[in-house]
């Protein structure tokens, strides 16, 4: 689906007049592709304080073929765009130990070109003994998300907390932020845990050899999300409802794949899919929860109907099918990946979406809760929330609600069902084994619910 | 040693009544999307199977080759060689027979056997008076032989010829023909709308457990059978008025007929071995077939009773009774046929003098009969009702478990017939 606004913003005539306006300038978002390089150009890296990490950004950045340029001396060197900025902050220890970061950040972002990235790694401020230490470190979050907000031209600022003993687990996360893979992940913090991370990052085929599971696959989102596993290099059983057979089955045969009819909502449909992954694959690597309804109204004139059929597709489905495939013997192969669908209304809310914001905030309880038990079998359970994505369903929308709705985010545009894709995709891989219990929005760092 | 043909899995999109949801659909496209779908389900996108076996009863002249066509234009490899066949109604079972008997023999490790029809894009034939003169006109060596010819052309001859449900020798419909067998055998009008309501619930049923999410793929935003009528009742049918035979003790109607009917179906088979290679579970083998004809022109036997006499050849050969069996498949052409047939082999007269056997062959326990509903409710489109069959019988023996017995009783145009036994 085009974006004619930002087309248009692009444009010779349309360039002159937005920047007289003052209008929103939306780019053409540098999206992922295989053999893509990791970054279009050099990457500055620095430290606050004393930090950890440097070493291991460098190495992961020279790995992957990126020149590494020193922090930019004091009197000011005017050099070349840079693609990235990356800030090991995880020196920092007191309120005053920002102004360092402040200093190294400053005039890095003034070379950072279209589609730049900035990531900043910190240690987890919960974890901090003393007040002024977590203030320290929390404070990374706030500058972290309004710097994300200053930045223009499809450029994006997110921060990863790295505690103690989980340095092994940065590579992936990194590659990730760095990547075209992240597009529409803007003002983000993830939280890393110690991990068993395999080496490498598994090449333009991270997914080699797994199987994926991805359920409402027939269309949109989820047709997305089979396509990017299936390029990855997993074996996707893709699933929808049977009525959605025949779109079903030409994604399945598009990616080599296989379409399994299923009504995860039946008494009977977890062990249904057990069964099938079981017999058919000998267990799944990859669980994509993301079929998902609406049934909108308001709160006081919503039937019984509408709110259980919700609930029961876009909550309870994935806890019983979860559930089911942890009980089943060699169901889950080690190393598993779950990753639930669940949506900026479950973060913000949404008018006329009480039941569907309470399923997709209730996946995210459920992520949590579950993270724990999936980390002591080697496996990861994450939810990622995607914020205002152009699907059919988008199409529909009265166009002022549509392109406001589109505008209203640090990208200045809508997603694609590629952006959520991506980010799935990432989870799924082996180099994110530790990132865990964690929810990822995909939203261009849009206004409601940051 | 010959082995046993596996039947792995199935594939059909809902059979649509004629003139409806697939009007514009073709033979090519329904068995293409047909195959599509059971590629999906089975994982076999780019694979090449050792053969594609498939046919129609109406075809256009176009579909000379409609099998290796749809091949062609299906995920599968294009390397997949395919050919045609066809046996009237019995064009679906024949087809996995071949298939089967190909894997048995060890000349291919896996195939799929299908059918498709529509009565919907059916042939229409130049009418032969006007195909005469375009092919002279066609022939004629210059201009004004060429006119001449074409001069001679009448506004009569401009009506097409329509494919007719009769059969050629005889001139009768097939319903007229099996309204004769239902009198020789004294059918109960009641009956055989029980028949018709048992086929409505049980497929309706079947639906509802989930039975077809493995076995059907929507086509056209048809999503089940538009021929489905859940609650269908006695009493519903009761009211409808007889539309073959004549006079009082005419008993077959709409209802306990089937109608005319567009759709598709394939089953997939393998070896034991592919099947395990490929992680597909094998839900039956294929253990044996038999066809049979009778002579309804001039011998004075029923055009659909093929199969009663195809039975006990199968049976002996096999040292079955015809109560060996966890569960049969007699394909509902008419209500009346089923009954007919059944009532045939109870019958000790028409068991010694017919069929040469001491015995009756006996009845049929009915609550083993058509159990997830059959032709009557799903609908028959000539050369898609035997894939439909062998791909649900093969499931529904699964489920009971190992070493059960399913029968297929498929009566066909021309006074022919062709039964198979399946083993989980």
């Amino acid at each position: 689906m085009s974006d004619w606004y930002r087309d248009f913003a692009n444009s010779g005539i349309g360039s002159t007049i937005t920047k007289q306006l003052g209008l929103p300038r939306p780019v053409r978002l540098r999206r992922y592709s295989p053999g893509q390089p990791l970054l279009d150009g050099p990457a500055l890296v620095g430290s606050a304080g004393e930090g950890r990490l440097r070493a291991e950004v460098e190495s992961v950045l020279k790995e992957d073929g990126v020149t590494v340029l020193s922090p930019v001396t004091a009197d000011g060197e005017k050099g070349a765009k840079v693609a990235a900025v990356v800030l090991d902050a995880t020196g920092v220890t007191t309120p005053a130990d920002l102004a360092a970061a402040h200093d190294f950040l400053a005039p890095a972002v003034k070379r950072l070109g279209t589609n730049g990235r900035v990531v900043v790694l910190g240690e987890v401020p919960g974890e901090a003994p003393s007040p002024a230490l977590a203030a320290a470190r929390q404070a990374l979050d706030g500058l972290v998300r309004s710097l994300a907000k200053e930045l223009r031209a499809g450029a994006t600022a997110n921060l990863v907390y790295v505690p103690a003993g989980a340095e092994a687990s940065v590579p992936g996360p990194l590659r990730f932020f760095l990547s075209g893979r992240s597009a529409y992940v803007d003002g983000q913090t993830v939280t890393l845990s110690a991990a068993d991370v395999p080496s490498g990052d598994g090449g333009s085929t991270p997914l080699a050899g797994k199987v994926a599971v991805v359920t409402g696959a027939a269309r949109g989102i989820g047709a997305s999300i089979a396509e990017v596993l299936g390029r990855d290099g997993a074996h996707v059983v893709a699933v929808d409802v049977p009525a959605a057979g025949q779109a079903l089955a030409q994604v399945a045969n598009r990616i080599g794949g296989t379409a399994l009819q299923l009504d995860i909502t039946a008494p009977d449909a977890a062990q249904r899919l057990v069964e099938h992954v079981v017999q058919r694959h000998g267990g799944v690597d990859v669980v994509v929860h993301n079929a998902g309804i609406t049934r909108d109204k308001l709160l006081v004139n919503m039937d019984a109907a509408r709110w259980n059929s919700v609930l029961a597709v876009n909550l309870q489905a994935q806890l019983d099918m979860t559930q089911a495939l942890l009980d089943a013997e060699g169901a889950l192969k080690p190393g598993a990946r779950i990753v639930a669908v669940s949506s900026q209304s479950g973060i913000a809310g949404n008018r006329g979406q009480t039941n569907y914001s309470a399923s997709k905030a209730g996946v995210i309880g459920m992520v949590r809760s579950w993270a724990p038990e999936f980390a002591s079998r080697g496996a990861t359970i994450n939810a990622v929330a995607p914020g205002f994505i152009v699907t059919e369903m988008t199409a529909k929308m009265p166009f002022g609600t549509r392109e406001v709705g589109a505008r209203l985010n640090s990208l200045q545009q809508g997603g694609l069902p590629v952006d959520v894709a991506e980010a799935i995709a990432w989870l799924a891989q082996p180099a994110s084994a530790g990132v865990n219990g964690q929810v990822l929005r995909v939203c261009g760092q849009n206004l409601l619910g940051a | 040693m010959t082995r046993k043909a596996a039947i792995v899995g199935g594939n059909r999109i809902p059979f649509a009544r004629s003139n409806k949801k697939y009007a514009r659909a073709s033979n090519q496209d329904m068995l293409t999307a047909t195959i599509d779908g059971l590629v999906a389900r089975h994982g076999l996108a780019g694979e090449q199977v050792g053969e594609v076996v498939a046919g129609a009863v109406l075809k256009h002249a176009r579909d000379f080759n409609l099998t290796r066509e749809a091949v062609l234009g299906s995920q599968l490899s294009p390397s997949t060689p395919a050919y045609d066949v066809q046996q009237a109604c019995g064009t679906g079972l024949e087809a996995a027979v071949l298939v089967a008997n190909k894997i048995a023999l060890g000349q291919i490790e896996s195939g799929i056997a299908g059918g498709t029809d529509t009565t919907s894009d059916a042939p229409l034939a130049v009418n032969d008076d006007l195909r005469k003169v375009l092919i002279a006109a066609n022939n004629a060596k210059t201009l004004p032989d060429r006119l001449k010819l074409l001069g001679r052309i009448r506004p009569g001859q401009l009506v097409p010829d329509q494919p007719r449900n009769v059969e050629p020798r005889t001139g009768l419909s097939m319903g007229e023909h099996a309204a004769q067998t239902a009198k020789v055998w004294e059918i109960s009008r009641e009956s055989q709308d029980e028949l018709a309501v048992a086929s409505h619930h049980n497929l309706a049923a079947a639906y509802d457990r989930g039975f077809f999410d493995d076995l059907v793929t929507p086509f056209l935003s048809l999503t089940r059978d538009d021929n489905l009528r859940p609650d269908s009742s006695l009493e519903k049918l009761a009211t409808l008025k007889p539309v073959f035979g004549k006079g009082e003790g005419a008993t077959m109607t709409a209802a306990n007929s089937t109608p005319l009917t567009d759709g598709a179906s394939a089953v997939l088979l393998g070896s034991d071995e592919w099947a395990a290679e490929h992680n597909l579970p094998v839900w039956a083998h294929l253990v044996d077939a038999q066809t049979a004809a009778v002579d309804y022109v001039h011998g004075g036997e029923g055009l659909l009773m093929a199969p009663a006499y195809a039975m006990p050849v199968m049976l002996a050969r096999n040292g079955l009774t015809l109560q060996d069996f966890d569960l049969y498949e007699i394909h509902e052409a008419f209500a009346s046929t089923v009954l007919s047939t059944m009532k045939a082999w109870e019958d000790p007269g028409f068991c010694k003098e017919k069929l040469g056997l001491d015995a009756p062959l006996g009845p049929i326990d009915r609550s083993k009969l058509n159990v997830n509903g059959s032709s009557l409710a799903a609908g028959h489109p000539f050369a898609a009702t035997g894939g439909r069959i062998v791909a649900s019988l093969a499931k529904m023996l699964h489920e009971l478990g190992p070493g059960k017995r399913g029968l297929i009783s498929i009566c066909a145009a021309g006074g022919q017939g062709v039964v198979a036994i399946l083993e989980s």
